[in-house]
């Protein structure tokens, strides 16, 4: 993991924090820079405790041992309601009893300013979501889509230092998902606040994020760019939990300075460099590598290829229209392995039972330590 | 199968309603006896209502008892709803439990240990004493209908208040208390209504003041002045009746305001 204090000022630095419910570690030394600006994930499967990393930064938790720093101010003993962040909730929270208008500007009601500059900034907030000319409207009529960017305006309103968003596209339906995605990452780069996104969802947090922290049970076990998450993952569990990939027993059995040489079932020996070593690599123990689906591929017959081909057969197949996935047993590996083709014009989809023959490259294998 | 249900549903109401329905029918009866045939129509009885000065003071102290029992029975209420629908502790099971009981508890047995303990303790009766015990059985039933109002509140709103700025006092009162309010009115409604008619506990505690079903109780000795007490029943029962839809309607559009689907309620 890079130190991020280096490359650009931290809005937010946690420094070894934990949390304990009781007995219940929910986190573990949890240290991290964020940075102004960025827009940030933390991303895993439930009860990984990136909800109660959120909530402990926006103050509704108290952190049991280590510190927090939101822009160079050490936030301890200071209540939420006067930390520089504000919160968009799961479920929204859109208070029922008031207006759209009276919700988006309740924040203001302690800012001092008059009437005609609250309304103001109301009806400029609710044009920056999309929401323009709705401040009349009834909180409770409002669609799932719309009381989301309802709680988003009342969020930004307060101009806070960052944005603590705690998985707010969760309720919405795919279509309404995909298009608030695009809507947030927009927005986001609009205002130039740090967002702090709390996800499950792996492909959520790839399209919008510059950088993901992957948690598991209280740790963050990797925290990256996209595409360095996806294409070199540090451990087994952060490579299964983004995209799919595929697992291979392999060994070491030549190491030296610039390269190593390993022996990987079903493929056979390949030569790979040291950036294909995240999680650092220890010679000579039995490993696993990964290899991503989609950087294999089934050749057809007569073509021809300059990679290394491994030989095998097809087991079953998945076609998604666009997309095939075959799992295709190699010779000497227990588990199939999953390749993904296009189905580009003139290229059969293979039957099950098939012989095949599949492409692959060294440089996009991952070691595992 | 539909047609015998019918008949004991329609049997089932006559002989909740009949006794009260009698009631309005002697109070307009000119006659002092309580027995049919019918004699002619009547405004007399609710004029003498009117000229007995020991039944005013009974009536004033009974909305006394009321009034105050019920604004303490509904903060009670608030507190403990708050806490059973917020908090997690242990025991919580237990404790609700023990609160709610007075709700299933005989009420001659607790006004009975009631009286012992005042008279223990050496303190004298009066209509203080009186709201002790009406508070105790009507904190139960306010217990229940704030339950169903804390429990459709989203517990994140609060929390959205705080975020922006205000403290938690300040998010209780402009979130919570108005989103609650509607089953604060139907809770003190309620109670209200609870304290105005309970005789049991009235009849054990109260000292030299009767609330106004004591008195009540005192006037059946005497059989001429029966007319009388039934056009005061008639009375009573309209004022429940009224204040009980009054209460049960605040409750619903309290419920549909915070966008909540229909969740019981006591009517």
């Amino acid at each position: 993991m890079k130190d991020t204090r280096t490359e650009a000022r931290p809005i937010i630095s946690l420094e070894g924090v934990e949390k304990y419910y009781g007995d219940y570690h929910a986190l573990r030394g949890i240290s991290a820079g964020i940075r102004q600006g960025e827009f940030f994930s933390l991303l895993g499967p439930s009860g990984c405790g990136k909800t109660t990393l959120l909530r402990t930064i926006a103050g509704f938790e108290d952190l049991s041992a280590g510190r927090l720093f939101i822009d160079g101010q050490d936030m301890a003993g200071v209540p939420a309601n006067r930390r520089p962040t504000n919160m968009v909730f799961q479920s929204y929270a859109i208070f029922p009893h008031l207006s759209v208008a009276e919700n988006v500007g309740f924040g203001l009601r302690r800012s001092g300013l008059s009437r005609a500059d609250k309304a103001a900034k109301v009806e400029v907030a609710l044009a920056m979501v999309g929401l323009a000319g709705f401040g009349g409207r009834a909180a409770h009529a409002l669609s799932g889509g719309q009381r989301q960017r309802v709680a988003l305006a009342r969020a930004l309103i307060l101009e806070p230092k960052v944005l603590l968003l705690d998985e707010p596209l969760s309720a919405l339906d795919k279509k309404m998902r995909d298009q608030m995605q695009v809507e947030l990452r927009r927005l986001q780069r609009q205002v130039g606040i740090t967002f702090i996104l709390v996800t499950h969802d792996q492909e959520e947090a790839l399209i919008m994020s510059d950088r993901i922290a992957v948690m598991f049970e209280g740790r963050i076990a990797q925290l990256d760019t996209p595409q360095m998450l996806y294409r070199r993952p540090v451990t087994r569990q952060v490579g299964e939990f983004i995209g799919v990939m595929n697992f291979l027993p392999a060994r070491a059995t030549v190491t030296d300075e610039t390269h190593i040489e390993v022996d990987v079932a079903g493929l056979g020996r390949a030569v790979i460099g040291p950036d294909q070593l995240p999680g650092g690599w220890h010679p000579g123990q039995t490993q696993s590598v990964g290899i991503r689906p989609e950087t294999m591929s089934i050749l057809f017959p007569g073509e021809t290829t300059d990679r290394r081909v491994a030989t095998g057969v097809v087991e079953d197949l998945a076609y998604y229209g666009d997309m095939t996935y075959y799992e295709v047993r190699l010779e000497g590996v227990e588990r199939p392995m999953t390749i993904s083709m296009k189905n580009l014009v003139g290229r059969p989809v293979l039957e099950r039972g098939t012989e095949a023959r599949v492409a692959w490259d060294a440089r996009s294998l991952v070691l595992f330590a | 199968m539909k047609r015998p249900l019918r008949v004991y549903a329609i049997l089932y109401l006559c002989f909740l309603y009949a006794p009260i329905a009698l009631l309005p029918v002697f109070a307009f009866n000119d006659g002092t006896v309580i027995a049919f045939p019918l004699k002619g129509f009547t405004w007399d009885w609710f004029r003498q209502l009117a000229g007995i000065p020991a039944l005013h003071a009974a009536v004033l102290n009974s909305l006394k008892i009321a009034v105050i029992s019920a604004i303490l029975a509904t903060c009670l209420g608030v507190l403990a709803a708050r806490a059973a629908t917020r908090f997690a502790f242990p025991g919580k099971k237990g404790v609700m439990g023990l609160i709610m009981l007075p709700l299933v508890l005989p009420e001659i047995i607790v006004a009975v240990s009631l009286l012992v303990v005042l008279l223990q303790l050496g303190l004298s009766l009066g209509a203080w004493t009186v709201i002790l015990g009406h508070v105790l059985i009507a904190t139960p039933f306010a217990i229940a209908i704030l339950n169903s109002a804390f429990q459709g509140l989203d517990r994140s709103l609060e929390e959205v208040a705080v975020d922006l700025g205000e403290t938690k006092w300040s998010s209780f009162r402009l979130v919570t208390l108005p989103l609650v309010m509607p089953g604060i009115i139907s809770s003190l409604l309620i109670a209200f209504t609870i304290s105005l008619d309970e005789f049991i506990i009235a009849f054990f505690l109260t000292g030299t003041e009767p609330t106004l079903p004591v008195y009540l109780w005192g006037q059946m000795r005497f059989p001429q002045r029966l007319p009388v007490i039934m056009a005061l029943g008639t009375i009573l029962v309209l004022a429940s009746v009224l204040l009980l839809a009054i209460a049960e309607y605040a409750r619903r559009r309290g419920a549909a305001r915070t966008g909540q689907k229909e969740a019981g309620g006591f009517l």
